[in-house]
């Protein structure tokens, strides 16, 4: 690829091949995610998108190929690898600990403690200081939470899908994954989540966001990554291909060579 | 978007009251009235109940349950239950007290002994929750037979007497406006705030919640959730065999026959304090509260001349009430 002419590439990965016993999930996959971009990944059931986003955010270790986050040859033996070294994931079941509060939420693996004494000794944590963060957090994306100290249960599931988001954007140094973020949700609500996403990439990051809804990958994506057979099938340009073409992709029914030149992206 | 902005919970017509991790208010409140209802109960019942000595009574019988709830609320806030805390105090006890007179060890050290056996077991029951997965219900029914097997084994079924006096200290007493307190109650209380503490103002607290509402949401956010239960596991160990040390205190020997109504006391104790049974939901001091109801109920009963296997009774109609209003607000909150 002539990645003179293009942005960063901030993560990478050649050739993952991951097998669960007889099944070949990931059978020589690539993957490019550049900075600032959105990323969608789509395929079909068993198309190996879910392997490959395991991979990528550390919840699978791949039998083999190479992943590069910034150029540098990473492996995550655990999530908690891949967040360290600045992946941030947001899962599709909502809530992290919904009987908690957001700001409880939010600052979850990376409670701040109290400064002095109190902090060292005591071990006390400054909840204050970690509900003013989140309410600069929450209102740097736009996030219209008022109350950081209610549990995140009171919330409804976009506001909870967008605490997620927000706690993600917030934490991450390079990379947010977000799977099917949209897909507990209703239409206004689906809507909120799409704009906080746009928002994040907006800020710099580069955003992975695998969905099985199209509308909601035309609305935001820019470029489509197409897994397909354990491979990636193709990466499309959502301004260049309709949505009907690309399904007709991702299901085999059309194939990547025959679609027109510039439908691919770059 | 407008969508984005939009106000949240605060202003939904249909949202739920306050819940629990509001604070303390809501989830005590429960198990105070039913505290003040059943007090005001037995003091028409029996002329002896409301005095500061029968006050004090309670407060000791309390002591060892209290402490045991405590433990007993570690881990059911991570969302497992432990059916060995009333055997494994029962084993502390005669391992504490047989070092101390058969070995002839010095006091402190078979204190130190027996509480080490208890979080030993605790170890056991961590150990097998985590590393092979085990349903806590069932691991905790076997190391209770274990622990109780062991106490009778250990013990030959005979109590064990003639305490060196360092071991019965926390069952000394203490005269506050002329009624006495015991110092193991100094110390339950004390063991309450440290656990109260540590569950509401640390992030090692806040990951026992976390761990409770969501296990592999929390394991995904980076925290050790396996060591978060061993630990958990542990420390409810430990304090089975500070109770064990307030029990043989409080009586003044080794019991092999002790915890037997424990078990069921101290699990009902969690459940009227509030704390869900389906874990992540609760405050440590609702289970003083409800260990307090308890203790009230039991005696309350004995003053009334009613007989201890009543009391069983009414303990199991107390925890079957306590777990339905659980899951009913439960629901409701759904």
């Amino acid at each position: 690829m002539n990645a003179t002419a293009q942005p960063r590439v901030v993560m990478q990965a050649t050739a993952l091949v991951k097998r669960y016993g007889q099944v070949t999930a990931l059978d020589g996959s690539d993957f490019e995610l550049r900075a600032g971009e959105i990323l969608a990944v789509i395929g079909d059931n068993g198309a190996g998108k879910s392997s490959l986003i395991k991979a990528l955010s550390g919840a699978t270790t791949p039998d083999s190929g190479e992943i590069r986050l910034d150029g540098v040859v990473t492996k995550f033996r655990s999530p908690i690898e891949a967040r360290r070294a600045g992946i941030e994931t947001v899962y599709q079941d909502l809530a992290v600990a919904p009987a908690m509060t957001i700001a409880e939420n939010l600052f979850l693996g990376r409670e701040m403690r109290r400064p002095g004494w109190r902090g060292s000794v005591l071990r006390q944590l400054d909840k204050r200081r970690m509900i003013e963060e989140s309410v600069a957090r929450l209102a740097e994306l736009k996030v219209g939470i008022r109350s950081m100290s209610q549990a995140l249960e009171t919330l409804s599931g976009g506001q909870r899908q967008c605490v997620a988001v927000a706690r993600a954007a917030a934490f991450a140094k390079h990379v947010v994954i977000m799977d099917e973020p949209t897909a507990a949700l209703g239409v206004k609500e689906g809507g909120m989540v799409l704009e906080l996403i746009r928002r994040v990439r907006d800020r710099g990051l580069a955003v992975v966001l695998i969905s099985h809804n199209m509308p909601h990958v035309f609305e935001v994506a820019d470029r489509i990554h197409v897994a397909r057979l354990g491979k990636r099938g193709c990466v499309l340009d959502p301004k260049k291909i309709g949505m009907s073409d690309t399904v007709a992709v991702m299901t085999g029914a059309l194939r990547p060579e025959d679609l027109p030149r510039d439908a691919l992206a770059h | 978007m407008s969508a984005a902005t939009t106000d949240a919970g605060a202003s939904k017509p249909n949202a739920p009251g306050p819940r629990w991790p509001a604070g303390l208010s809501v989830a005590v409140l429960g198990p105070v009235i039913a505290l003040v209802l059943a007090c005001t109960f037995f003091a028409t019942q029996s002329d002896h109940f409301l005095s500061g000595g029968n006050f004090s009574l309670i407060l000791q019988q309390v002591a060892v349950v209290g402490v045991i709830a405590i433990g007993q609320t570690l881990v059911i806030l991570t969302g497992g239950i432990d059916l060995s805390c009333g055997m494994l105090m029962a084993l502390g006890g005669i391992v504490m007290t047989r070092f101390a007179t058969t070995l002839g060890m010095p006091p402190v050290l078979a204190i130190g002994c027996g509480i080490g056996v208890t979080a030993l077991f605790g170890l056991v029951n961590g150990l097998l929750v985590t590393r092979i997965r085990l349903p806590s219900f069932i691991v905790t029914l076997g190391t209770m037979n274990i622990a109780f097997a062991a106490t009778q084994l250990y013990s030959g079924a005979q109590t064990v007497t003639d305490l060196p006096p360092l071991m019965t200290a926390l069952g000394d007493t203490f005269s506050v406006g002329g009624t006495q307190f015991a110092w193991g109650t100094v110390a339950m209380l004390a063991l309450y705030a440290v656990a109260w503490y540590v569950l509401r103002e640390t992030a090692a607290g806040r990951h026992v919640y976390a761990v409770g509402n969501n296990a592999e949401a929390t394991r995904l956010v980076g925290i050790p959730t396996q060591r978060v239960l061993l630990v958990v596991y542990v420390v409810a160990g430990a304090l089975y065999g500070v109770a064990s040390l307030l029990s043989v205190a409080r009586t003044g020997v080794g019991d092999p026959n002790a915890g037997q109504t424990d078990n069921l006391d101290a699990i009902t104790a969690v459940v009227l304090g509030g704390t869900s049974l389906f874990g992540g939901r609760g405050v440590v001091v609702g289970s003083l509260v409800g260990a307090l109801v308890v203790g009230v109920f039991r005696n309350g009963l004995t003053l009334m001349g009613v007989s201890s296997i009543y009391q069983v009774l009414v303990t199991g109609v107390l925890v079957i009430l306590a777990v339905t209003a659980d899951q009913l607000s439960r629901r409701g909150a759904r």
